[in-house]
């Protein structure tokens, strides 16, 4: 029953924008993340005394500590960034689609 | 109606458990505790009432599997967490800090990183195209039978291996807080946590893990301000504390080795000092859990992919009433978890100090009371009195009531939607029917888990958790990717690849040491798979025998599905569709 409708759509070349900006940004956030996570990963892995190796000044904390609690505040920081955009500008275009249908 | 049921239920199963732990000779067990059980069963009762209270507030139905479309983002939000933060993130991870040190943190980390790639690639998408099963998303242009099949079968097993992790919480919970025998504490709660899924139903479940998130969020705040306070907030000094109990403990257990070993004290303590200190201070970094680079990663991998193919998060979706909110839902959700995880690391180091070398927590042998999974609940009782320690408890208690009843929903409508009315019905829906398969499997699915949650009582419980992941990540993750965001994806390459993944991922978790030896009692060293997760493994196994088995299907049906493709993702990029199937 929304074959028709899918069917305008698909040629909207608003619909196409909305398609390809949102794959950009969400594909690229997504490699930044697994970026950032396999890195850390691979230095726990691989670079086990650097992340044990104690902070300037001090004895016991060590690098590892900061590090795993910049990648939780990346996380966070991340995921905000995406909602935020898509919130505001993907939607808006997606409100702009469904109004060219009641043209 | 219901809550009073339930408060009935519980004071009964309370009532019980007091007599039990009355008649009791006195054994090797710990002396009932009145103040704290008082206090537990104050605050379950009153956290089942906000729960009713909550939801009668609310204006979603009550409908048996989702909680309604009427969920604010900052709502759901706030229950996904309540999913997320079960017994395996607060008990588990705690304890796995206060054994392992920085490897805690590894659990922390891993299950949060997985929520930007939902966000990013799933959230809205699965909000546009499901309505109650996961298996709506992935089969949304396939043949509904295989698909169906495939869904629900790897839906149960994820779901077990998760509900697993939450009994074997909850019975040494129940079991330290009145004296009881381990097995009959499972028993017990199996058997409350059944009654409540039955009454409840979904509305009362999202309901009951938005109370318990507050609550949990509120009671870890607690504690670790007073573990921070102790230390006059200065980490530097908790850390330093805590590498110094570790190396007294190691140094105890590695001098009572050599002495065994025929040395004598002078030379024993002479060559167990440097090796002491190196254990005390192993704890500020990777390498203590997870030994080697393969087990690192593998599990690593696991945790943060695992998240987007966990059922009973993936339904969470369906019930936010469009994108924005479910968008809203996921930061929020990652927001609050991120928050919490923080908090266990300090809960788990707060243990080190407060737990591991106080007399009253530990049994005769010098082992923590319960077991390491009880870390937290004993940092309660070291920080906040007998008051606090019954609220923790309680709290946690709710977290694995509300948890077990979002998985077993989860599980059941798989059966009964995907199974049940898809598969053997062929679609000719009796509601009635199908109701009553999922209360059939309801119970059975509390029956398996009892029997199991007995049966690996001596596992860390995130670890467990781990395992669920290490599937979900292989079996359900691939085939909802790529159905979902690959044009060429078929049927045969979702089903084949899919149950590649899953098969491999259950194979290697039953021959890995912690199954196969620890569990199963065989000897050490002849597990097959020497690694953490299977992880690394079988999640590119699964995506390959997806890509592989779509690219060899020719058949029209294929043909048919990748034409389909184009009317999907207009659907779940705007949600055109969706939008009046909730308007309904």
């Amino acid at each position: 029953m929304y074959s028709n409708i899918y069917e305008k759509i698909s040629d909207n070349p608003k619909y196409l924008q909305l398609k390809r900006r949102r794959r950009r940004f969400a594909w690229s956030l997504t490699l930044l993340v697994l970026a950032v996570y396999l890195g850390y990963l691979a230095l726990v892995a691989f670079a086990r005394p650097l992340l044990a190796e104690p902070l300037p000044g001090l004895t016991a904390m060590t690098w590892g500590i900061p590090l795993g609690v910049a990648v939780i505040v990346f996380t966070i920081a991340v995921t905000g960034l995406y909602v935020y955009r898509a919130n505001a500008e993907f939607d808006a275009l997606r409100d702009e689609i469904i109004r060219d249908l009641r043209k | 109606m219901i809550v009073r049921l339930l408060t009935l239920l519980v004071l009964l199963g309370f009532a019980g458990v007091v007599c039990a732990a009355a008649g009791k000779v006195p054994g090797p067990r710990q002396l009932t505790n009145w103040t704290a059980i008082m206090s537990f069963g104050f605050f379950v009762i009153a956290m089942l009432y906000a729960t009713k209270w909550a939801a009668a507030k609310s204006r979603a139905a009550a409908d048996f599997y989702a909680g309604g479309s009427g969920l604010s983002g900052f709502q759901n939000g706030l229950a996904i967490a309540g999913d997320y933060m079960s017994a395996a993130s607060f008990l588990g991870i705690s304890a796995a800090v206060m054994v392992y040190g920085y490897d805690g943190l590894l659990y922390s980390i891993g299950f949060l990183v997985g929520w930007p790639i939902v966000t990013f690639l799933m959230a809205e998408r699965l909000r546009n195209l499901g309505k109650f099963t996961f298996a709506d998303v992935a089969g949304y242009r396939f043949r509904q039978k295989p698909i169906r099949a495939f869904a629900a079968t790897s839906t149960l097993i994820v779901v077990a291996f998760y509900l697993i992790a939450q009994m074997v919480g909850a019975g040494q919970l129940v079991k330290l807080l009145f004296g009881l025998e381990y097995w009959m504490a499972v028993v017990i709660v199996g058997a409350l946590m059944t009654a409540y899924v039955l009454a409840g139903g979904m509305t009362s479940t999202t309901w009951m893990q938005i109370v318990k998130a507050v609550m949990l969020l509120f009671g870890a705040t607690f504690m670790a301000f007073m573990v921070l306070l102790h230390y006059g907030f200065n980490l530097e000094a908790m850390f330093a504390r805590a590498i110094e109990i570790k190396t007294q403990l190691a140094g105890k257990e590695l001098l009572a080795d050599a002495l065994g070993g025929g040395l004598g004290l002078r030379q024993a303590a002479g060559l167990t000092g440097g090796e002491a200190a190196a254990a005390g201070r192993s704890i500020m970094g990777p390498g203590n859990f997870l030994a080697d680079p393969v087990s690192a990663i593998s599990f690593g991998i696991a945790l943060m992919f695992g998240t987007a193919g966990l059922p009973h998060v993936l339904i969470r979706f369906f019930t936010v009433p469009n994108a924005k909110e479910a968008r809203k839902s996921v930061l929020w959700a990652t927001t609050w978890i991120g928050y919490f995880y923080l908090l266990t690391f300090i809960i788990g180091f707060g243990a080190i100090a407060f737990v591991l070398i106080d007399p009253q927590f530990l049994d005769a042998r010098g082992e923590l009371r319960g077991g390491a999974n009880m870390a937290a609940v004993h940092l309660a009782s070291a920080v906040g009195g007998n008051l606090f320690f019954g609220f923790i408890a309680a709290v946690a208690f709710a977290t694995i009531l509300a948890v077990v009843a979002g998985l077993t929903l989860s599980g059941a409508s798989a059966v009964s939607h995907d199974l049940y009315a898809t598969v053997l019905r062929r679609g000719s829906i009796d509601p009635s029917a199908e109701l009553r398969v999922s209360r059939l499997t309801t119970l059975g699915l509390g029956l398996v888990s009892v029997l199991l949650g007995i049966a690996f009582e001596r596992q860390n419980i995130a670890y467990m958790v781990s395992l669920a992941f290490a599937v979900a990540a292989s079996a359900n993750f691939p085939v909802l990717f790529m159905a979902v965001l690959w044009k060429d994806c078929t049927t045969r390459g979702a089903v084949i690849g899919g149950s590649l993944g899953l098969l491999s991922s259950v194979g290697l978790v039953l021959v890995s040491p912690a199954i196969w030896e620890e569990t199963l009692g065989n000897p050490a060293g002849s597990a097959l798979f020497p690694y953490a997760s299977p992880c690394l493994f079988s999640m590119p196994l699964g995506f390959v025998g997806v890509w592989l088995f779509s690219r060899l299907d020719r058949s029209e049906q294929a043909q048919r599905e990748r034409r389909a493709f184009r009317d999907q993702e207009i659907r779940s990029e705007t949600g055109i569709g969706a939008i009046a199937a909730s308007a309904r």
